[in-house]
């Protein structure tokens, strides 16, 4: 039975997809089922927490057929956390669409969608082959592509295009490396390609396949020189896709990097992880400064959501148990920020009717509670104690400290100050300013809750993880450690 | 045999990138079609063209006797042309989607994205 | 390439009423589905399956689309797409469950212990096909339809 929580993230997703599509027309079926399967989704995720956090990592053969033939499904304290983020995120986002998502979208297919997107992303999180796991990225690109285009709108349509060409030539990348690495070993499941890996010898072809993976998932969570169409795309769509997007996505794509480079290109660390550092250095730099450059609210978070893999990438490329634990609890942190400021976004636009920070002024005058909030996720964005931005930071930076890496803790400390800059730019432009644009029409929000309810929600997240971060950098040390000790991993899988 | 397959891969990669490359929103996708074909033939070279013996357990036989094809080459292609199958058919939509709407099929126009100027 | 577009455009406008195409086609489509429901049910050792079924029926809806219009495919298909969408998810679903009730690991294969005269045998690895084929006719008439009636 403990077997089959494995695979529920997965199956409550398909399920659902598949019944709303039968209810797509009646608005509000589809929301109530939306809504119940993304609480389900939340509680077995804590379920399965529980039973990984006792009682170590849990596999399931589907199938019936045994590790390095069969298709693996790997639970472990990363992959469920991650998957627990997840149900957070889409239950905030299901109950943000309440309000702000049309009844046309809704009617082609919104919610079917956004449940196969998380389909995929859940997939992505459990599997323990990397055909498989190129299978459920798929699915849930699939699922993004519609989500992006869905609506019609000039603006989307030109993004969607980028995004599903980019997309599209970032999986034919993983393909080919999929070949190559199975060209190489014979085989596709990597706790068994972990171990036939080091009897491969050449070191060049590795580092190849290596580099192409590196590409590939890289494109995907928009590291440095490759992440060019996120900011023209990301922005495109209604605020809730957005959110999602910036939630998981890129997200997904950093975890697929932690899995192949801790458990399988682990030969030859100095120059993978090398690379690795260097372009985490890269990434913070470029976003911020991308940042700084734009002056329209949504555009200014999607530059923010580069810089911030810079941080996630660090911890990876130090490939130390503290740089490890830091990555797994900034994603924590990063998920729950970025969500919540594209939501204030959203609220911004729906009262003002503009996201142009020219224009926008004087939130704080009639909105305090909002700008409050704003405050919240925009400070720990920034870095400033006690949020849990700063905690994040800290542990990454000092993991950088402690190996050596002078050059990249003060790169990132600066970034951090830069970000700082950006977020005081938005708070000055959008909320302190004097409204010289006197709006003449400023609309009342309706459905008050619908909005405002995410973001209290994950406001309050936020605060409790900068109360108790000792509590949360438990959990992010445990996974980190079986990350690392990936030889009771690989034990475990192939179970010998 | 080899030579040969990779030859053609690499010609199916360059006029895929090419394609890609160009202006037109038709010629984008005909690139990705042509990628996703080359990653296929990739994965087939990679898992080996030796032999055209089917892997299957002969009858009194308790175990695969060499030579044999490798089966999960093909099973990943298959599943890569299913999925590549989709991708296309959804690219073809969103272009006629994006020619109503804009008016357009050169890739230049649509940078309004790209700019820095609000959306 | 505009020019491209445009034609096409008119293409479907006039429906390529064709009087071969479509009397061609009133014979062919039976004998293209019969064709699909041979591959679907011989999947699982032999050449064929759910995708390759399901492929060659849409093939031959969509092609009676193009011969005499979308609205008489509509009728001659009696189901909608999103139906069929629908109840092959739910079956592939379903047919990966069944292990799990009874107490396999998901997805695992149960089969019929006795073959059914001058068939196959029968298990859930051919539901799973039959769900795959629902869903893969559903999606691309699906994708057809919509194509054909924007225009």
């Amino acid at each position: 039975m403990i077997e089959f929580l494995i695979i529920l993230p997965v199956i409550i997703p398909f399920f659902t997809g598949a019944i709303l599509i039968a209810t797509m027309k009646s608005r509000e079926i589809s929301r109530t089922i939306s809504l119940a399967s993304a609480f389900l989704l939340l509680v077995s995720s804590l379920v399965l927490f529980a039973v990984v956090w006792i009682s170590g990592i849990k596999v399931l053969y589907v199938g019936s057929w045994k590790a390095p033939f069969g298709i693996s499904f790997i639970a472990d304290v990363f992959s469920v956390s991650m998957l627990i983020m997840t149900a957070v995120m889409l239950i905030t986002v299901t109950i943000y669409s309440f309000s702000s998502i049309d009844s046309g979208r809704e009617k082609y297919g919104f919610w079917v969608f956004l449940q196969f997107m998380i389909m995929g992303v859940c997939g992505s999180f459990l599997t323990g082959d990397i055909f498989n796991l190129f299978v459920w990225f798929e699915v849930m690109l699939m699922s993004s592509f519609v989500l992006i285009a869905l609506g019609n709108e000039k603006f989307q349509l030109e993004g969607a295009i980028k995004y599903v060409t980019i997309n599209v030539i970032s999986s034919v990348l993983f393909l080919s490396a999929v070949g190559i690495l199975y060209g190489m070993t014979g085989s596709l499941n990597m706790a068994d390609l972990a171990g036939k890996i080091k009897l491969v010898g050449n070191n060049y072809l590795i580092n190849i396949a290596a580099l192409f993976f590196l590409t590939s998932f890289g494109i995907k969570a928009a590291i440095f020189p490759l992440f060019f169409w996120l900011p023209a795309s990301y922005p495109t769509p209604p605020i809730p896709v957005t959110a999602i997007f910036s939630a998981l996505l890129t997200k997904v794509g950093v975890f697929a990097l932690i899995r192949v480079f801790t458990l399988v290109f682990t030969t030859d660390v100095s120059f993978t992880h090398g690379i690795i550092l260097a372009l985490a250095g890269l990434t913070m730099v470029t976003g911020v400064f991308g940042a700084a450059a734009q002056f329209e609210f949504r555009r200014i978070l999607a530059f923010h959501i580069v810089s911030q893999i810079g941080y996630l990438l660090l911890g990876l490329g130090l490939f130390t148990l503290n740089g490890l634990s830091a990555t797994v609890f900034f994603f924590f942190h990063i998920m729950l920020a970025k969500t919540n400021l594209f939501f204030i976004s959203g609220i911004v636009n729906r009262i003002y009717g503009t996201y142009d920070l020219n224009k926008l002024g004087g939130i704080y005058k009639n909105h305090p509670f909002i700008s409050i909030m704003f405050m919240i996720s925009a400070g720990s964005l920034a870095g400033i104690p006690p949020l849990p931005g700063f905690w994040a930071k800290l542990f990454v930076i000092k993991a950088a400290f402690e190996s050596h890496y002078y050059f990249l803790g003060a790169v990132a400390i600066i970034v951090s100050i830069l970000t700082l800059y950006s977020m005081l730019k938005i708070w000055n432009e959008a909320f302190w300013k004097k409204n010289e644009y006197h709006f003449t029409k400023q609309e009342k929000l309706t459905h008050r809750f619908g909005w405002y309810a995410p973001v209290v929600v994950i406001s309050v997240l936020m605060l409790l993880l900068s109360v108790f971060p000792e509590h949360i950098y438990l959990v992010a040390q445990k996974a980190s450690e079986q990350i690392i000790n990936s030889a009771e991993y690989i034990k475990i899988v192939i179970g010998k | 045999m080899y030579l040969l397959l990779s030859i053609l891969i690499g010609v199916l990669f360059t006029t895929g990138i090419y394609m890609v490359l160009r202006r037109s929103i038709v010629k984008l996708v005909i690139g990705l079609a042509l990628l996703t074909h080359a990653a296929n033939l990739l994965i087939f070279v990679a898992g080996r063209v030796n032999t055209p013996i089917p892997p299957i357990i002969g009858k009194g036989e308790d175990s695969l006797i060499p030579p044999f094809a490798d089966p999960i080459p093909q099973a990943l292609i298959l599943t890569a042309i299913v999925i590549s199958f989709g991708l296309t058919s959804f690219a073809i939509v969103l272009i006629k989607r994006t020619y109503k709407q804009t008016g357009t099929e050169d890739l230049d126009d649509l940078n309004t994205t790209d700019k820095i100027e609000k959306l | 390439m505009n020019i491209f577009f445009e034609a096409l455009l008119l293409l479907w406008r006039d429906n390529m009423k064709s009087l071969i195409l479509s009397t061609t086609i009133k014979i062919l489509l039976p004998m293209m589905l019969l064709f699909s429901f041979f591959l679907l049910m011989r999947g699982h050792n032999l050449p064929g399956g759910g995708f390759t079924g399901g492929l060659v029926a849409s093939a031959g809806f969509a092609l009676y689309a193009i011969a005499l219009g979308i609205k008489s495919t509509r009728q001659i298909m009696r189901i909608k797409p999103d139906t069929l969408l629908y109840s092959g998810l739910l079956i592939t679903g379903f047919s990966g469950l069944m292990a799990v009730f009874s107490g396999k690991p998901f997805m695992t294969g149960l089969w019929l212990a006795n073959e059914i005269p001058g068939f196959q045998k029968i298990g859930t690895p051919v539901l799973f096909d039959v769900g795959v084929y629902l869903v893969v006719l559903g999606m691309v008439t699906k994708i057809i339809f919509s194509l054909m009636e924007e225009d």
